[in-house]
């Protein structure tokens, strides 16, 4: 397959190695799906499963000791949640608080615990403009103190993380070109990386 | 107590927060940035270590600051 020699190229094939990404658009939207999903569709198993472990386990863990408080989608009243867009990073594990506040706007009840995911304090978008109190923000500060904010933290990380993970699933790994020529002399091959020099069965050298 | 009073770090509990964070960090970053597992390993250790240096001067500079307030 010939190339002209204006097209952008791949980050993959910048980098003298080839990594075969399948479809790249399918396999970031299963990353940002759920952590790690994209590379298991690619067939990197060992970043999948370190992505999913990590991003997971850092996601969960927060929820865990935010009691569930910690994730929450809430928006057009007094309090607005910011660090959900972050949370929402992690994809498919965040998106029970938007459900949550769907249901809780249109009158319903919520799909899971009225305390879990749900946002403090929701403003029904009606021509009276009710706030319904589903739980104390306060009171619940008060109470989960210092791992409110480490919930928070957490589950954040985890979100903002799994966009480098969007991005690997995207484009491969993010080589540091500068770094490869001063260490081996040219480019186009991961310094620290061992198995660099011989192909592997994923690995070919490009052309 | 007398455990808390002989390791500082253990009475902290709450830096212990920052160990699990640290690792994923390290781990996500390094992954991103080779492909092969023998070459993601050395470099989490070492942003890590990056890490937990830059975390070390921040506690000292705001130690020292608060100790001059």
């Amino acid at each position: 397959m010939s190339q002209t020699p204006t097209a952008p190229k791949p980050a993959t094939a910048q980098a003298g190695t080839h990594i075969d990404l399948k479809d790249p658009v399918l396999a970031a939207f299963l990353a940002w799906l759920w952590p790690g999903a994209g590379h298991l569709y690619q067939g990197r198993r060992a970043k999948g499963v370190l992505f999913m472990v990590c991003i997971l386990g850092t996601f969960f863990y927060g929820l865990y000791i935010g009691e569930g408080r910690v994730v929450y989608a809430a928006w057009g009243g007094t309090h607005q949640r910011w660090p959900y867009l972050c949370q929402l990073g992690v994809g498919l594990p965040s998106l029970p608080a938007a459900i949550q506040t769907y249901r809780v706007k249109q009158g319903k009840q919520p799909l899971f615990s009225p305390r879990f995911m749900t946002p403090p304090e929701v403003v029904v978008p009606d021509k009276f403009r009710r706030s319904i109190q589903t739980w104390d923000l306060d009171t619940e500060q008060r109470r989960l103190h210092r791992y409110f904010e480490f919930g928070t933290v957490y589950t954040m990380i985890a979100g903002l993380l799994n966009i480098l993970v969007v991005y690997d699933a995207l484009a491969g790994p993010a080589f540091e070109h500068e770094e490869d020529d001063a260490k081996n002399g040219r480019t186009g091959t991961d310094p620290d990386d061992p198995a660099a020099d011989r192909p592997e069965q994923h690995r070919q050298t490009t052309s | 107590m007398l455990l808390a009073l002989r390791f500082p770090l253990l009475a902290m509990a709450d830096i212990w927060f920052a160990l699990p964070l640290i690792v994923a960090i390290s781990l996500v970053y390094a992954a991103t940035r080779h492909e092969a597992m023998s070459a993601i390993l050395p470099r989490a250790a070492r942003v890590a270590g990056w890490i937990t240096a830059f975390m070390a001067v921040a506690f000292a500079l705001l130690a020292f600051i608060s100790s001059r307030l």
